[in-house]
C-alpha cells in the first residue's frame, strides 16, 4: 500500500490534469476542517452539484475517495445531490425548468431565458457525522 | 438513535477562488483597468486574435497580458512582438487558471497605469468554466474548424462567458462552415449572447469587436 501521506501529495501535483481531483481536495479540506472544529468524525458530504458548474459527477466521485485518503475522512462517502438547472422566464414571470441545459428555452413557453435561477451550484450543504 | 446525525454547511467548494476574484475585480475596478479574459478549446486562435489586438491597442491604450499556458512561453513570445507588457503563467499540470494564479502574477504590477489587461486562459472548455479570475468580460473563442456544435457539446464555457467570438473566418468556405446554425447553437445555450465573427489573419471583423471592447472598458469606468 502507498503512504497516504505520498498519495495525497502526488495527488495535489496531479490535481489539476483533471480538476475535478482538485476540488475533490478542496472537498476533503473543507470537510475535515469543519470535523476538527466541532471535534466529530465524518461519515459522508453532501454535495448539491448543478449541471453548469462544469464538474462531471462520476469523475468527482473517484477523486473524492483518493482524496480522502491518509485523512481523517478516510473511508467517507460523497453523497452528490444534482439539482437542475433553473431559469427565469420572462413572459411567465416564473421561475422555470428549461427545455434542457443546451436549450435554455422556457420548458412551459418556448420564451428564451436570460437569468439562470439555479443551475450552477457546487456547494457543500451537510456533513453526515457520527 | 437512528440514522445518521447531520451538520449544516453550506459552503460553495470554490469559495476560496470566488472571495479571491471578487477582491481582483474590486481592485481592477479601483485601478481603472478593464480585464477581459479569452477562453477556447486548443487551436481556436486565442494567441493569434491576442496578437492582432495587443499590436492595435498598444498604439492607443496601456496594455497588458497574462498569457497561461501549460509549459511552453511559446505564446507569450510570440505576443510579447507587439511591445505590450506579457507575463507567462505556467500552470504545470494544471489545466484553468484560478484567480489565485492571476493575484500572484500581478503581485508587482502598478495596474493605475494601464487601460487593458488581457488574460489568455489555457486552451481547454471543461475546466476554466469553474473560475472566476475577476475579469469585467469573458469572451469564449471558437473556430469555424471545430464545427457548429461545440456550444451544444460544452454549454457551460458558453454559459458562463459575456461574448462569443467565432474565429478563423478566412477558412469558414473550405470546411462549410455554417455560421447561421452556429450563432443559433449559441443562442441556444446563451440566449442574447454577443457574438463577433473575426479572422485574425484576414483582419475581417477585428474592427468592429475591438470597438466593443473599447466601449466595454468607458462603460465600466
Amino acid at each position: 500500500m502507498r503512504s497516504s501521506r505520498g498519495a495525497r501529495s502526488s495527488l495535489i501535483r496531479f490535481g489539476g490534469t483533471m480538476h475535478e481531483l482538485s476540488l475533490a481536495l478542496s472537498i476533503v479540506d473543507l470537510a475535515a476542517e469543519e470535523a476538527n472544529r466541532r471535534g466529530v468524525k465524518v461519515h459522508a458530504v453532501r454535495l448539491r452539484l448543478g449541471p453548469l458548474s462544469g464538474v462531471v459527477k462520476e469523475a468527482l466521485l473517484f477523486s473524492y475517495a483518493l482524496a480522502c485518503e491518509g485523512t481523517p475522512l478516510d473511508g467517507s462517502r460523497l453523497v452528490i445531490e444534482e439539482v437542475p438547472v433553473v431559469v427565469h422566464c420572462s413572459r411567465c414571470r416564473a421561475d422555470r425548468e428549461p427545455i434542457s441545459m443546451q436549450n435554455l428555452r422556457c420548458s412551459v413557453c418556448g420564451e428564451p431565458s436570460f437569468q439562470l435561477v439555479q443551475g450552477s451550484e457546487m456547494e457543500v450543504v451537510a456533513l453526515e457525522v457520527e | 438513535m437512528n440514522g445518521p446525525r447531520l451538520i449544516e454547511v453550506r459552503q460553495r467548494v470554490l469559495k476560496q477562488n470566488d472571495l479571491l476574484a471578487r477582491a481582483l475585480r474590486e481592485r481592477f475596478r479601483r485601478a481603472g483597468v478593464c480585464v477581459i479574459s479569452l477562453v477556447s478549446s486548443p487551436g481556436s486562435g486565442k494567441t493569434a486574435f491576442l496578437e492582432r489586438t495587443l499590436g492595435e491597442f498598444v498604439r492607443r491604450y496601456s496594455v497588458a497580458a497574462l498569457v497561461g499556458d501549460l509549459a511552453t512561453e511559446n505564446d507569450a513570445q510570440r505576443l510579447r512582438r507587439s511591445g505590450a507588457r506579457v507575463q507567462q503563467i505556467a500552470t504545470g499540470t494544471v489545466c484553468h487558471l484560478d484567480a489565485a494564479m492571476i493575484e500572484r502574477a500581478l503581485e508587482d504590477w502598478s495596474l493605475e497605469e494601464l487601460d487593458f489587461l488581457f488574460i489568455e486562459n489555457v486552451g481547454n472548455l471543461v475546466c476554466p468554466a469553474s473560475y472566476d479570475l475577476g475579469e469585467e468580460l469573458r469572451l469564449v473563442l471558437m473556430s469555424v474548424t471545430e464545427g457548429e456544435d461545440k456550444p451544444l457539446k460544452y454549454p457551460t464555457i458558453f454559459n458562463t462567458a459575456d461574448v462569443a467570438v467565432i474565429t478563423k473566418l478566412d477558412l469558414a468556405a473550405a470546411v462549410e462552415f455554417d455560421l447561421e446554425a452556429a450563432k443559433a447553437q449559441i443562442h441556444a445555450v446563451r440566449p442574447g449572447m454577443r457574438i463577433f465573427e473575426v479572422s485574425a489573419k484576414s483582419g475581417v471583423g477585428l474592427a468592429e469587436c475591438w470597438r466593443y471592447l473599447e466601449a466595454r472598458r468607458l462603460s465600466s469606468a
